[in-house]
């Protein structure tokens, strides 16, 4: 049940409240987006998601609750017939409001609330992704301690030498990559940045390539992705052209 | 009724006035289209936030 409400109704009293609030409903299932102030689309958010929490149940009796708030039949059956099955899936969380710029004339700060209808993507869980990149981390140190320990026999100084020779070549992200020049420019041919630390890449031309200090440099944005590195920004901001 | 015993200077007016000070607005580069735009809104210029347009959310320079 939502928390009730502190501090002073919407409009002159709480049978205008009730109204604003039932107007406001109607209209949101009528259009699934609309504007309004943030105050209002904040109120809107419990009642709305429980008239959502009827329309799943779609029995008569829930009809009959909803009719009590929302007085269009017409915008009733859409809620239970368009909008309810498109809710199914989802666990709550039916509606979100964006804020957007205040509007002109009283300054008041303004939002977008609509009912969020695309279906749901389950995330992988946090604990699983980490659990992996632990993963991945120790036995990249495994593969650490053993070239460590080979280095360490005399006999294979040369060998370690030729190990270190090779992993300057190619950057140690496979044959597209290379590690940076001692001036830290790039080798002939790689215009790809990547971090280590963040294991991002930047293109040259997008937003960070200047301020990026290359830790390893790529042939291309693909070869970055192989070796794992993901594109700074989100994938249209890291588009070779 | 309680009034006031004594003139307030100019000198006492102009220095509790001299604390009214405005703080600037924070802002950001929209990751979309890289004009300024203040964090947790929609970007007034291209009206997108996360990813999702909003056409409401744009402002030109004269509407507000």
């Amino acid at each position: 049940m939502p928390t009730p409400t502190k501090g002073p109704r919407l409009g002159g009293g709480p049978a205008h409240e009730r109204l604003i609030l039932a107007n406001l409903a109607t209209q949101l299932f009528e259009h699934d987006r609309i504007t309004t102030t943030e105050a209002k689309a904040k109120r809107l958010r419990p009642l709305a998601e429980r008239m959502v929490t009827f329309a799943k149940r779609g029995d008569l009796h829930a009809r009959r609750r909803v009719l009590t708030v929302v007085r269009d039949k017409g915008v009733v059956h859409r809620l239970f017939e368009e909008i309810a099955p498109d809710m199914a899936e989802r666990q709550g969380g039916y509606t979100r409001i964006t804020k957007i710029a205040p509007r002109k004339g009283d300054n008041a700060p303004m939002a977008v609330i609509e009912l969020v209808r695309e279906p749901v993507n389950a995330k992988p869980k946090r604990a699983v992704v980490a659990e992996a990149e632990g993963a991945a981390k120790k036995a990249s140190k495994i593969v650490d301690a053993e070239t460590a320990e080979a280095t360490e026999v005399p006999v294979d100084d040369a060998a370690a030498a030729d190990a270190a020779k090779n992993e300057s070549a190619d950057g140690g992200y496979g044959a597209d990559s290379a590690a940076p020049l001692e001036d830290g420019s790039a080798p002939e041919g790689f215009t790809v940045k990547g971090n280590k630390d963040s294991m991002k890449y930047h293109v040259e031309g997008s937003r960070w390539f200047d301020a990026t200090v290359a830790e390893v440099w790529f042939k291309t944005a693909d070869a970055a992705a192989a070796a794992g590195f993901e594109p700074a920004g989100g994938e249209s901001a890291q588009q070779e052209d | 009724m309680a009034v006031p015993k004594r003139k307030m200077s100019r000198s006492n007016t102009r220095s509790r006035r001299a604390n009214w000070k405005a703080t600037a607005v924070a802002t950001q580069a929209c990751p979309q289209c890289s004009a300024l735009k203040q964090p947790h809104l929609a970007c007034p210029s291209c009206g997108t936030y996360a990813g999702r347009h909003y056409s409401s959310a744009e402002r030109s320079e004269h509407q507000g």
